[in-house]
């Protein structure tokens, strides 16, 4: 067995309080391991940029993480639970262990600073003795490490296409050679060309520098090319986890069969894109029982009913549906 | 720098425009406002004078308008804006340039300190936001809200009155000749402390609030949550990222403050009797004084024009997407 990183452990994310609240992230279970690139995808609306900002405590407000734990290995084999960590203690294991890039590069550089400021501040805040001089120096190897010119460091934001600026999003992310790097939809703005390439910079960067990846998409056919493990979210859960290569060739869960069907896979033979009929449910008035049946094409008489846990199905795989009785619920 | 070449342009044409309705305005009303002066005075004008008032006014029937434009353009470069009548035989440029620097100093400095006082208490209050900070919204909604005139007569009617350490009126003691001494500074001091409190009270809680807003709209910019991750210190977060960027669409109210100074200090000077442009305006409107009335519309015309200009530089320095590459 690899070695753990960051486990979540019934994790609950609600926007707002009370009855009004809506329940994003529902009783999510999540291993990442070490040098690994885990997938999550699911149409927009699953909850994937929920449990990312949830598990990191970046969630703005009205967002409140309602349960659950978020267990970071470090490396000296202690453990910490991002969700309970003092400010101080966070602020310092930010970046440094655990780096994120956002959905929407377009804005997630400071439009007024200088890439040069952006870059160094960072290395600043977690480092603040080391020369100026050499902190420059890390900024310009960093901008090289994901092949952008040197004498792009003094620019400012605006004067970047979107992929350039997607690319000093990931070399930012790369600076203080964290452990693990979470990516949110980081290439959906971007034209299939740019997100390509930037995807294939990135895994050799991450064959370089072994850190363990968390890749966030609605686009399945990207995850079965770039992950080796990948989880299927819907209405906020869990629905099925397996290796890149076994989901792509049996899914288990109608959903996940569904969304492989939904994209033109890039490699391999070409399947027929029928998509899923309907649209996410409504996290207020969610559906009895298993919340994907008013759409399912498989549905059986339980579905409306009894909502499936997510179990071990088979070796290696886990799935959330009466279709595939589980072993250990 | 182009773009700052175009809009100083446009300045300049607006400039013209001004200064040419300017010129043709008095030349429209109807009657003759010399000889109603001439009345006024009882007669006590020399025929220099008269002519003069004559050339002023447009009414001298031996140039051509062309003429009379140019030499009316000709006037004002060398500053010189014609007889007030209510202050007659001065010259309108000095009876301006007695009231200018008191408005000036009252209204512009208060201004700039409501301006940074509001900006930056609005950036910690936005900062803060659902925490004890947001109660103090309501407060600041309501004094906002209040007119100014209003408070300003409350201020007089509380604060001043026999034995009171404020005065109801002027700007320094009756008696008094300006100069530099500490005496008549102290004075100045006094009386415009009444004044420039109320105009503090009423402008800084505008700033406090659009800054509030604008810190929560900017707080929830990707490039303020990426600020986090990063694991930045918090102050830096605040200040350079969120408070940096919310300031910006402030610039541009602020500008237009600065450009207002002359033009809205009318109430402050009605209320407290303080001898700025203002109270000038508004004897001037009272006493068809139009040459006075002209000389102050184009020094507000201006004043708002250098103020647009400032805010345009302001938003070169501050925000590079404005600067384009040559
Ligand atoms: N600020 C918010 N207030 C209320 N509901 C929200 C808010 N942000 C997101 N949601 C809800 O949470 C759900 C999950 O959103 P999100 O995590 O952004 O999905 P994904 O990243 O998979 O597209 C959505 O259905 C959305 O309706
Ligand atoms: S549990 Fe039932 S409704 Fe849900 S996916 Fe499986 S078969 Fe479809
Ligand atoms: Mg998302």
């Amino acid at each position: 067995m690899k070695e753990r990183i960051l486990d979540v452990r019934g994790l609950n994310v609600g926007y707002g309080l009370g009855d009004d609240a809506v329940r994003a992230v529902r009783d999510v279970d999540l291993t990442l391991h070490k040098g690994e690139v885990l997938g999550l995808a699911g149409e927009s609306g699953s909850g994937k940029s929920t449990l990312a900002y949830g598990m990191t405590r970046l969630l703005p407000p009205p967002g409140v993480v309602t349960g659950g734990e978020v267990l970071y290995h470090l490396e000296d084999g202690s453990s910490v639970d991002l969700l309970r960590l003092p400010d101080a203690d966070l602020r310092r294991l930010r970046w440094s262990e655990i780096a994120i890039v956002f959905q929407g590069a377009i804005n997630s550089l400071n439009p007024v600073q200088r890439i040069s400021t952006q870059l160094v501040d960072v290395l600043k805040a977690h480092s603040p003795r080391t020369p100026h001089r050499l902190r420059q120096d890390r900024a310009r190897e960093l901008l090289t490490l994901v092949g952008i010119a040197t004498d792009r460091l003094h620019s400012y934001p605006h004067q970047l296409s979107g992929g350039m600026r997607q690319r000093v999003m990931i070399a930012m992310a790369l600076a203080l050679q964290p452990r693990v790097v979470i990516m949110d939809e980081p290439t959906t703005a971007l034209d299939v060309v740019v997100q390509r390439q930037i995807l294939r910079t990135l895994v050799d960067l991450r064959e370089r520098l072994g850190f363990s990846v968390v890749f966030i998409t609605h686009d399945l056919s990207l995850l079965v090319e770039f992950s080796d493990r990948i989880a299927i979210m819907y209405a906020g859960r869990v629905v099925e986890e397996a290796q890149s290569a076994d989901l792509y060739r049996t899914p288990l869960h109608p959903y996940s069969d569904g969304l492989l069907r939904s994209f033109p896979a890039l490699k391999g033979p070409r399947r027929d894109l029928a998509g899923i009929p309907g649209s996410p449910p409504d996290l207020r008035t969610m559906p009895t029982g298993c919340a994907f049946h008013p759409r399912c094409p498989r549905a059986l008489d339980v579905c409306d009913s009894q909502t499936p846990a997510l179990g071990q199905s088979r070796q290696n795989r886990s799935v959330a549906c009466w279709l595939h009785p589980v072993a250990v619920p | 720098m182009s773009y700052l070449l175009k809009r100083l342009g446009f300045y300049l044409l607006t400039v013209w425009a001004a200064v040419t309705i300017n010129f043709f305005v008095p030349r429209m009303i109807p009657g003759d406002p010399v000889q109603a002066l001439i009345t006024k005075q009882r007669g006590q004008m020399t025929s220099e004078a008269v002519r003069s008032l004559y050339v002023l006014f447009g009414l001298d029937k031996d140039e051509s308008l062309a003429s009379q434009y140019f030499s009316y353009l000709g006037q004002l470069l060398r500053g010189d804006l014609g007889m007030s009548f209510t202050f007659f035989p001065s010259p309108v440029a000095d009876v301006i340039g007695d009231g200018l620097p008191w408005t000036v100093g009252l209204v512009g400095i208060t201004t700039v300190i409501g301006f940074f006082l509001g900006t930056a208490a609005g950036a910690v209050v936005g900062w803060r936001r659902g925490t004890w900070a947001d109660s103090l919204i309501p407060v600041t909604t309501f004094v906002s809200s209040i007119p100014y005139f209003w408070l300003g007569l409350v201020a007089i009617a509380l604060l001043t009155g026999p034995g009171s350490f404020f005065p109801a009126s002027g700007a320094y003691e009756i008696g008094l000749v300006p100069n530099w001494d500490w005496q008549f500074i102290g004075s100045t001091v006094q009386h415009g402390l009444l004044p420039a409190f109320t105009i503090l009270v009423s402008s800084v809680s505008g700033w406090i609030l659009s800054m509030r807003n604008m810190m929560v709209t900017v707080s929830s910019d990707d490039y303020v949550t990426v600020a986090h991750a990063k694991g930045l210190p918090e102050r830096r977060v605040m200040l350079a990222y969120a408070a940096r960027n919310a300031l910006l669409p402030n610039v541009s109210g602020f500008a237009l403050a600065l450009g207002f100074i002359v033009g809205g200090t009318l109430l402050v000077e009605i209320v407290f009797s303080y001898p700025g442009l203002g109270l000038q305006l508004f004897q001037a409107v009272g006493a068809k004084d139009y040459p006075l009335l002209q000389g102050i519309f184009l020094i507000i015309t201006l004043s708002v024009l250098l103020a647009n200009l400032l805010a345009d530089v302001a938003y070169l320095a501050l925000d590079p997407r404005t600067r384009r590459e040559a």
